[in-house]
């Protein structure tokens, strides 16, 4: 077909099937029959509107909707910020209790695991009615599910510090307290903060299903795409999602690395039995939630 | 607590368990999807392990893999798949869990694999060994442990995500839940969650019932 019509039509004159008036079932550009052999369906040529042509990616999505990316951007910081913070909090005595009543720390770590079981559209369905359609209802399921996390590392790094350290420091004059936060928490610093770290990506992710109740900071845009097909919103959402996960998790890394100078000391074999990066126990039980 | 009153009601309503939209078919789905799920990414994933633990090589990617897909949100990938050509629907759903199942069933795998005792392995390849056999017979049977972990964790996983394919037009329990929230029924909205909550709580129960079996079985015969 020589004059295929797709082509030939300067660029800048986007049409849109049914938007002309015309003879019903004829193009009113071609002027073909519609289904009849030889017709090319009009093809969207490039009109310089990514929006109104819906591209996965585009730039002029950024300048119209600037305000409402960074305001869910916002919302996504404080909800994990404030899910992890709360989560850390709950879970150090959690953890101390644990590691002082064995049975204790099997119910603990038993209860954690079968909250962690339960899918996180469920969860925040099942608190909706008491919270609400609230960011409370959102950061409680986002804590109960870094509990898990947090309380196994925690404790798996107390308990990896060695008896010898404790009882020098016992024999040099140390109460429980001072034990505890100069002695055992530096030592056990490594395995926690890798606990944090597990558990701040994981809830980066997860907050996005805090969309179904209204809070899901960058969920809310992938929500609303789901009706709208609004590509660009959902990737860009997406993709900011991951980007946060990554900044966050290099944030905590380097946190980790100013607290713990001595991890980073030469090439030296290390003396103490640390429990470094995500051990495979912790991998192998996160990212059950979904 | 009316709500759980009313959650209660739901669940004994007989109406509520028949039919197109009721439990037993929403149920069914579920079921069905998981194990149609979890049985790809087992036969993408396990090979893979298999071989890469034999190997020994490919520990960073076998290992990343896991924090890669902890990162990425399963909503997203899932709504993504649905605006692309693949469209909303079973194939965009199966793709979107069978990616976020191989992880588990991968790392698992690996690490069981390296972490056999070498020294056994070594035995075996001194007792002349091919490499299939110290493969199937020596470390496969030591790894088991961990590789029953990793397909535990795909599974009750592959439950929970596959609750979010109700968000974009998917079947299974989930659409109980985003039904109630249409009608605004936080009696029906709760009544599903607990049957979410239950389902994934009987699949981690069975496999964790399969493990402690699995686990009792005599090893000796495997390498004398």
């Amino acid at each position: 077909m020589s004059g295929d019509p797709s082509v030939s039509r300067p660029p800048g004159e986007a049409t849109y099937p049914g938007t002309l008036a015309g003879t019903p079932g004829v193009s009113a550009v071609t002027g073909m029959r519609v289904g009849a052999p030889g017709y090319c369906p009009p093809v969207i040529v490039a009109s310089g509107d990514c929006l109104k042509r819906n591209s996965w990616v585009c730039g002029k999505y950024f300048d119209e909707y600037s305000g409402e990316i960074t305001t869910a951007l916002r919302e996504h910081v404080y909800l994990t910020v404030v899910s992890v913070v709360i989560g850390v909090l709950v879970a150090f005595p959690m953890a101390l209790a644990a590691r002082r009543w064995r049975p204790a720390g099997s119910v603990l770590l038993g209860s954690t695991t079968i909250l962690y079981t339960i899918p996180s559209l469920a969860m925040f369905a099942i608190l909706q009615p008491f919270t609400g359609l609230t960011e409370t209802t959102v950061i409680i399921g986002l804590v109960l599910y870094s509990l898990t996390i947090l309380v196994r590392n925690m404790l798996a790094g107390l308990r990896a510090v060695p008896p010898d350290v404790v009882e020098a420091a016992k024999g040099m004059g140390y109460g429980p307290g001072r034990l505890l936060f100069q002695v055992e928490l530096p030592l056990a610093l490594p395995a926690i903060m890798a606990g944090v770290r597990v558990a701040t990506v994981s809830t980066v992710a997860l907050t996005t299903v805090g969309a179904i109740v209204g809070s899901g900071g960058l969920g809310n845009l992938i929500y609303s795409g789901i009706d709208t097909l609004f590509k660009a919103q959902v990737l860009t959402a997406s993709v900011l999602c991951v980007a946060l996960a990554i900044v966050a998790d290099l944030l905590l890394l380097g946190v980790q690395r100013l607290l713990t100078p001595w991890e980073r000391a030469g090439g030296r074999k290390r003396r103490l039995p640390f429990v470094s990066a995500p051990t495979a126990e912790v991998d192998t039980r996160a990212g059950a939630a979904a | 607590m009316t709500v759980l009153g009313d959650a209660w009601d739901w669940l004994a309503d007989g109406a509520n368990w028949s039919g197109e939209s009721g439990v037993w078919n929403r149920l069914s789905e579920h079921v069905v999807l998981t194990v149609v799920c979890v049985l790809i990414s087992v036969a993408i994933a396990l090979p893979i392990a298999l071989w890469l633990g034999h190997l020994g090589r490919g520990g960073a990617l076998a290992i990343n893999i896991s924090n890669i897909g902890r990162a990425v949100p399963t909503f997203a990938v899932l709504v993504l798949l649905g605006l692309s050509p693949i469209g909303m629907g079973d194939t965009a759903t199966i793709i979107a869990l069978v990616l976020f199942a191989i992880p588990p069933v991968l790392t698992n795998a690996y690490v069981g694999m390296r972490g056999v005792d070498r020294d056994v392995v070594e035995a075996s390849r001194g007792m002349g060994m091919t490499g299939g056999q110290m493969l199937f017979r020596v470390e496969l049977p030591l790894a088991l442990p961990l590789i029953m972990t990793g397909i535990r964790t795909c599974a009750v996983q592959v439950v929970a995500t596959a609750t979010l394919a109700a968000l974009v037009a998917g079947g299974g329990l989930g659409r109980i839940v985003t039904a109630g929230f249409d009608l605004q029924d936080n009696g029906q909205v709760v009544a599903g969650a607990f049957l979410v909550a239950a389902l994934a709580l009987v699949v981690e129960g069975l496999f964790a019932l399969v493990q402690r079996f699995t686990a009792r079985t005599p090893r000796g015969g495997v390498t004398s």
